[in-house]
């Protein structure tokens, strides 16, 4: 049986902060961090937006899209690192704002960046199988960085939602591979407000190890080469690591260009590989070959060969809105209005 | 007090503006009520439930300077009077925009956002507001 994308739906907070803005409280030249990450912005989640929000209208663009009845959504998991409860899950919020409620599954998933393919893939076997007819999967995220860390400069909020079926699908999922290790490159203890991280660590052992095995364990089994592929899109914690990452696996700069959206929006963690995506399947067309490639801390890799499908010409991708649409509206934020949005800023009372 | 139970019984109109219809004057309503405050006893058993698109117009607005403490991270915000498609008035909050891109007839949609947390370990309440609708470039 096929399986694959039979909708989607995205979703970016409006508010924006630069590297130059957040440099110039902590004494850091924000320019070069801004240059040495590429990132020339970050979104931010309004103080009344979080996962549930996020997940709930990426959710509700992906069903605008689809003449899909809710009720037949056998199953929906968020993939997510900041789910507003630690006890009191996500998804059944989110299936009750679509309607899906009460006949379904619904678990959340931790995964650091990459809990939004692994939902995806759970959904891909549900279905496989004949266990429900349509699964929903979402990766979405309003990550922290400590006030000062390296992280503030590139964590940021989003998400993005997929339906996954077998029937009107607009892209086959054609295979997914996935390379996990014990690698302690990030990490959040139960009960901490921000997560630390290995500095450099993160980077080759981390990062690249991971991504490149993902990227080349899924190349080798569907025996293709990066000249089949019509775009990538590889996690992003920055405009950086993907860049690289893509040159060390052959893909050229066109190939990556509309997924890469860290240098607008920064890293969306559990929504990055999903926005790029969402992104990438604004634009494509019938036949075009994609590979995504997730990351996640901690460590693993989801990797995912993904034929968009004659079907995406009739499919109504104008009901929702784009992610360059999503990307409008921005409304730029001082630091001192950042920290108070995302609660940096030590309230009296309670 | 714990208002969980409370909040949680009015989640579908919350969520999903659910709302009812008097099938007695065909008016719309929300937030759903028992009989219909025009009609009264002739709407008995003519009551229906309704999901409302939970599409309108603004009909009134303003920006509030000294407001809800639990909207304090938001000042100044703005409420706004919207009658929706179906014809029934709702009160909510306007997000995304400022109050000088608003006038009267500036078309909205619902959308779902945070409104309250009972403290920092309570119950975390979601529910409408609403989202000027942009028009789209031909």
């Amino acid at each position: 049986m096929k399986v694959g994308i039979v909708s989607y739906g995205a979703y970016i907070p409006r508010y924006r902060i630069t590297p130059e803005e957040i440099g110039k409280v902590w004494g850091v030249d924000g320019k070069s961090m801004s240059k040495g990450l590429m990132i020339n912005c970050k979104s931010v989640p309004s103080p009344d937006e979080d996962t549930i929000t996020i997940s709930v209208e990426a959710a509700r663009n992906m069903m605008r899209r689809c003449g899909v009845s809710p009720k037949e959504i056998g199953a929906l998991y968020v993939g997510s690192e900041s789910h507003p409860y630690a006890v009191k899950p996500t998804g059944t919020i989110v299936a009750e704002a679509i309607e899906a409620a009460p006949h379904l599954t619904v678990a959340d998933y931790e995964f650091a960046c990459k809990a939004g393919t692994a939902a995806i893939q759970t959904c891909m076997g549900l279905v496989g199988s004949g266990m429900v007819k349509y699964g929903v999967a979402i990766g979405a995220d309003t990550s922290q960085g400590a006030p000062g860390d390296a992280l503030e400069f590139s964590a940021s909020a989003g998400g993005a939602a997929f339906l996954i079926g077998s029937e009107k699908i607009i892209a086959t999922i054609d295979n997914t591979y996935s390379f996990t290790t014990d690698t302690p490159d990030f990490w959040r203890r139960e009960g901490q407000m921000y997560p630390r991280h290995g500095g450099r660590f993160t980077g080759e052992p981390a990062y690249f190890k991971h991504v490149l095995a993902g990227a080349k364990g899924l190349m080798e089994r569907m025996k293709s080469t990066s000249k089949d592929y019509t775009y990538a899109v590889f996690h992003q914690p920055n405009g950086k690591f993907p860049s690289r990452v893509a040159k060390q696996l052959g893909f050229a700069d066109a190939q990556i260009k509309s997924g890469l959206l860290a240098p607008m929006i920064g890293n969306t963690y559990s929504g990055a590989v999903p926005l790029g995506l969402a992104a990438i399947l604004d634009e494509a067309k019938a036949g075009d070959r994609i590979l995504a490639v997730a990351y996640g801390s901690g460590a693993g890799s989801d990797a995912f060969d993904i034929t968009v499908t004659q079907e995406i010409e009739s499919y109504a991708r104008g009901k929702a809105p784009t992610v360059k649409e999503l990307n409008t509206n921005l409304k730029f934020l001082d630091y001192a209005t950042y920290a108070k949005f995302r609660g940096k800023i030590l309230l009296g009372g309670e | 007090m714990a208002t969980a139970p409370r909040y949680w019984r009015e989640n579908p109109s919350r969520y999903n503006m659910v709302g009812i219809k008097c099938n007695s004057c065909g008016r719309h309503f929300f937030p759903p009520r028992a009989i219909c405050p025009v009609c009264h006893r002739k709407s008995v058993g003519k009551i229906e439930i309704t999901k409302l698109k939970g599409e309108g117009k603004i009909f009134s607005f303003t920006e509030v300077q000294e407001g809800l403490e639990e909207l304090s991270l938001q000042r100044p915000y703005i409420v706004a009077l919207v009658e929706l498609t179906e014809g029934a008035r709702v009160t909510g909050q306007i997000i995304d925009c400022e109050a000088c891109d608003l006038t009267i007839g500036t078309p909205v949609r619902a959308t779902l956002r945070k409104l309250s947390e009972e403290g920092p370990s309570g119950v975390i309440h979601y529910g409408y507001k609403f989202v000027p609708i942009k028009e789209k470039a031909p």
